[in-house]
This record gives C-alpha cells, sequence and structure tokens, in this order.
C-alpha cells in the first residue's frame, strides 16, 4: 500500500481565511495546501501571527473559511466532527473545582459515553501519561508539565482519531519540553493517532513531524511541505546528526532567518 | 492505625488550630480589656461611654424587647439579601445568555445604581408604609448591584479557549453553562456576595434610621433620646453580631463549592 494512491485523511487546498473587524479585514491565511494521512505526525511551523492557530481552528469545525477546501476523513478512516477531535492547547485549561481524573472525563460527559468505561479508559491513559496516583488530585495540586500530561489525557479520552495541539509545550521549560516530546512520541506510536502539532520551535517540528509544514509570516502563506525521513524510533540523538542539521537550515531558510 | 494514635493526631490538629485561631481570640479580648480600664480607671461619664459590664447589662435590664427587635433587624438583612443574590445570579445569567438583554438593560440599571439608597427610604415608606418589607428592599437595592456586576464579570472572563475545547465536542448550550461557565463563575459569585452580605447591613439600618416602628435601628433612635448609651452600644453589637453571622455563612459556604485555588482573595 503506497501513500500515493491512499485517499489523504486530511486534505486542505488553496485554503483562505480573512477576518473581518467591522470593514477592515485581516489576513490569516492565503494559500495552504497540503495533505496529511491517516497516523501522520505532522508539525506546522510558523513565526508568531502566521495563521496556524487559525488553521487549528479551522480543522476544528470551529472556524469558517473564505475559499478553498478543508477536508477531513476518508473511505477508510471515516470522520466524525463531533467526536473525532481531540484538542490540547498551550495553557492545560483543566478545571481547577475537578479533580484530575475527572477533568480527563470532561469529553466522554459530552459526548455523552457509558461513565465505567470511560472511567477505567481515564485511568489506562493516566497511567500512560505518567500521571498514575494523581487521579484525585486537584490541577492546583500539579506542575505545569503533569498539568499538560492531563490534557494530554483529557484529549484522548474518547478516542479521537485526530488530535490537534497548539504550542502544547510552549509554556514549559526547555528539558521538560524535551521530555514531553518523546514522550509525545510514545502516545501517538502506541495510539496510532493522527497528530497535527502546531509549534513555533523549528527543532521541534523536525524531531517529531513525520512531515513539516512551514508557514511564513505576512502575507500569510504556505512556504514548503517537507516529508522528514529520519530513523525511527526518534531519540534526541538524532539532533545532532548531519540530516537533522540539514532539515532544520532548510525550514530557517524557508522562514528568511537562514 | 491505632485509636492512641488517631486520638493523637486530633489533639494535634486541635491544638494546631487552636495556634491559629488563639492571636484573633486574644485581640478581641484586649479590646474589651482595653475598653473596660479605659472607661473605668479614666473617669468616663456612662452615658458618653458605658462600661463593657454595663453594656452587656442592659440585655437583662428595661423591657427594650432585643430579641424581637435583633430578629426584625435579621430578617430584613437577610430577606434583602437573599434577594439581590437570586435577582443578582439571574440576571447576570440572563446576561450571558443574551448580549442583547445585557445591552439593554446594563446601562439602566447602571443609571438606576446612581440613586441613592437612603433617597429611596421616604418614597418606599409612602409606599410600603413602615415594616420589614421597605427596609428588606433598601438592603436589598443596595446589595444587589455588586453581586451583579461580579457574577457578570464571572461568566464574561470564562477562558475562551475552554469553551473552544467543548465547541468541538459539540457540547449543547446547556452543558457548557452547567458544565463550564457556572462553575468559573462560582468565585466571582462569592466575590460579590461578600461585598454584598457588609452593604445589605447597612442598608437595613438605614431603613430603619428613615422610618421604622420595629428593629434595632428603630431601637437605637428610642435609647438615644433617653441616653442610654450602653442600650446604644448593645444595639450596635448585636448588629455586627448579624452582620458577622451573615458574613460568616457565606464564607462557609464558599469554602463547601469552591476548590481552595480557584477562590478569588
Ligand atoms: N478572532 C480574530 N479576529 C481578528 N483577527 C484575528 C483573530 N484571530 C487571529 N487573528 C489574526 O489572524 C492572524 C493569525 O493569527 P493566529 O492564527 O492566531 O496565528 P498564530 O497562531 O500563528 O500565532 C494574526 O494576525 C491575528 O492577529
Ligand atoms: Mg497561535
Amino acid at each position: 500500500m503506497s501513500r500515493a494512491v491512499t485517499e489523504p485523511f486530511i486534505h486542505v487546498r488553496a485554503l483562505r481565511k480573512t477576518y473581518r473587524k467591522g470593514d477592515r479585514q485581516f489576513l490569516a491565511i492565503s494559500d495552504a495546501t497540503f495533505d496529511v494521512a491517516a497516523g501522520e505526525l505532522v508539525a506546522l511551523v510558523g513565526p508568531s501571527g502566521c495563521g496556524k492557530t487559525t488553521l487549528l481552528k479551522i480543522l476544528a469545525g470551529l472556524q469558517g473559511y473564505d475559499s478553498g477546501e478543508a477536508r477531513i476523513g476518508s473511505a477508510s478512516h471515516p470522520f466524525d466532527p463531533s467526536r473525532d477531535v481531540g484538542m490540547v492547547f498551550q495553557q492545560a485549561l483543566l478545571l481547577k473545582w475537578r479533580r484530575i481524573l475527572q477533568n480527563v472525563l470532561l469529553p466522554a460527559e459530552i459526548l455523552g459515553l457509558p461513565m465505567a468505561e470511560s472511567r477505567a479508559r481515564a485511568r489506562e491513559l493516566l497511567a500512560m501519561v505518567g500521571l498514575s496516583g494523581s487521579e484525585d488530585k486537584y490541577p492546583y495540586e500539579l506542575s505545569g508539565g503533569m498539568q499538560q500530561r492531563a490534557a494530554i489525557a483529557r484529549a484522548l479520552i474518547h478516542d479521537p482519531k485526530l488530535i490537534l495541539m497548539d504550542e502544547p509545550f510552549g509554556a514549559l521549560d526547555a528539558l521538560t519540553r524535551e521530555k514531553m516530546n518523546l514522550e509525545l512520541l510514545n502516545i501517538w506510536k502506541k495510539s496510532g493517532k493522527t497528530i497535527v502539532f502546531v509549534t513555533h520551535g523549528i527543532a521541534e517540528a523536525v524531531f517529531l513531524g513525520t512531515r513539516v509544514v512551514v508557514l511564513t509570516a505576512g502575507p500569510a502563506r504556505m512556504a514548503d511541505n517537507i516529508k522528514i525521513d529520519l530513523p525511527e524510533p526518534r531519540v534526541l540523538d538524532v539532533k545532532t546528526t548531519e540530516a537533522f542539521g540539514e532539515y532544520s537550515r532548510r525550514i530557517y531558510h524557508l522562514l528568511g532567518l537562514g | 492505625m491505632s485509636v492512641e494514635s488517631i486520638s493523637a493526631a486530633e489533639t494535634k490538629r486541635a491544638s494546631e488550630r487552636l495556634r491559629k485561631y488563639l492571636p484573633g481570640i486574644l485581640s478581641h479580648a484586649a479590646l474589651i480589656v482595653v475598653w473596660y480600664l479605659f472607661v473605668t480607671y479614666g473617669h468616663i461619664p456612662s452615658f458618653v461611654m458605658p462600661s463593657p459590664v454595663a453594656t452587656v447589662a442592659t440585655l437583662g435590664g428595661k423591657n427594650y424587647d432585643w430579641i424581637g427587635n435583633a430578629l426584625v433587624t435579621a430578617s430584613e438583612i437577610f430577606s434583602g439579601y437573599l434577594l439581590a443574590v437570586v435577582v443578582g445570579v439571574i440576571l447576570a445569567i440572563a446576561f450571558s445568555w443574551s448580549r442583547t438583554t445585557e445591552s439593554a438593560v446594563m446601562p439602566l440599571l447602571v443609571s438606576l445604581n446612581m440613586i441613592p439608597k437612603v433617597a429611596l427610604g421616604p418614597l418606599f415608606i409612602v409606599w410600603f408604609s413602615y415594616g420589614i418589607f421597605p427596609n428588606a428592599i433598601i438592603a436589598f437595592s443596595i446589595s444587589f448591584f455588586p453581586i451583579l456586576l461580579n457574577t457578570a464579570r464571572g461568566f464574561r472572563e470564562v477562558e475562551p479557549e475552554l469553551l473552544e475545547l467543548v465547541r468541538s465536542l459539540k457540547s449543547s448550550k446547556w452543558q457548557t453553562f452547567t458544565k463550564i461557565q457556572l462553575p468559573s463563575a462560582f468565585p466571582y459569585i462569592f466575590s460579590g456576595m461578600k461585598i454584598g452580605a457588609i452593604l445589605a447591613v447597612a442598608g437595613a439600618l438605614v431603613g430603619e434610621f428613615l422610618g421604622s416602628s420595629r428593629g434595632l435601628g428603630y431601637l437605637m433612635l428610642q435609647v438615644q433620646v433617653t441616653l442610654d448609651t450602653a442600650a446604644l452600644f448593645m444595639a450596635v453589637i448585636l448588629i455586627t453580631f448579624i452582620g458577622v453571622v451573615l458574613y460568616g455563612l457565606v464564607i462557609g459556604l464558599e469554602r463547601l463549592m469552591i476548590v481552595r485555588d480557584a477562590r478569588i482573595q
């Protein structure tokens, strides 16, 4: 089975989005085109304000667009927009008044999933993200990194096909961030989900992505869509390789930093 | 864990609690002692400042119907306050559901709130005569607005990304309200309720001063004429006590309902 003949899971063509404020228009995305196969981890990289969050919101069905196409799902991987999206933001956004287990269960409650099963699944997911024993704690009792792990477990609870992550580790310190990167790869491998990961870290994008979509700033447009061929499974050592440096350089150039 | 160690832990907790509250208790006691010494050794005439002993003695003295009057004042405060909480929170919810309602009603309320509530006293007496009702309404009118404002702010300040998260799951309006918006607003509701509680006490008292036939405020006006200053002191203490009870109930409810981290200090 080759990728060329497989229908893509996410199909974005000539996507254009403007925000309107009164009679002023703001071009957020001028022309984005890329495909994502099911099970890929795509990194979306670009400077602040280039439309990354907007693109995620369009994929999440939270935002409309002016023209072009943004389609998710294929014959082999049908997609239900109401229950196949899991979201993780820069802030963990846990509900302060709920214990961690109850926080993870929120999407299951909203979707009306059977509670006993969901509770068992929530415990498994918390174990997977390394939070066994924190089920009954409140968010304020956890560190920033631990809160973000809980947010990832919450994004997985309803077993969505697509995980959208908007700079999920951007608020963490560098070491925690490296650790979370490794764990994310682990979770991705185990769950087989399709992940769209927004970041403005070039090294993070190359390290995580099977593919890196590069967006440039003003006027916002898509610069390139790079397939990353680095040895799997990715380990931190890969960052010191020639190939890793080459990919990073290419992206720096695309962003006008090289 | 053995029985001994449980009771040891309890003793430890009790002594920790004592250590936490002891300074506060002592400062209250010290104030009373200073008051007593000042009046006794400063040779202050009792119609200017009665001693603590004389003040408490008024409870058993003349036929002032302390309990009856205190109950009248307390019911004015509590009923006016409760009405303010209910109306304030419901209006704030209505505003959060309909921005049009908010943009129409809010400016009107801001204007109405500019009316000095004291000025309403004589009018309420014309409309409702003397009694608990007009004073409860004054307590309501003065404590309602901060409760509304704080609650409305609580609904406005819900994290927008949190709303997007549940919107991406196509949550119903009711789910969003009960699971996200209302609990997010709770700390703000309590912060408004705490301000409102203090104002409600002042409101009811002002109402009684302006015109009433019962209540601690009414009693104060009576004993002021006869220069029974000890009874004036006692009335102030009882009104304060009613306020403390109300405030304590609000704080207790807040502790029950809101996780420590989410409380607004
Ligand atoms: N709700 C909005 N209304 C108007 N302009 C917006 C809105 N959201 C984003 N923008 C603008 O669109 C552009 C892209 O924003 P965003 O997608 O948040 O970029 P990024 O996530 O890459 O930093 C920015 O210039 C931003 O100011
Ligand atoms: Mg963004």
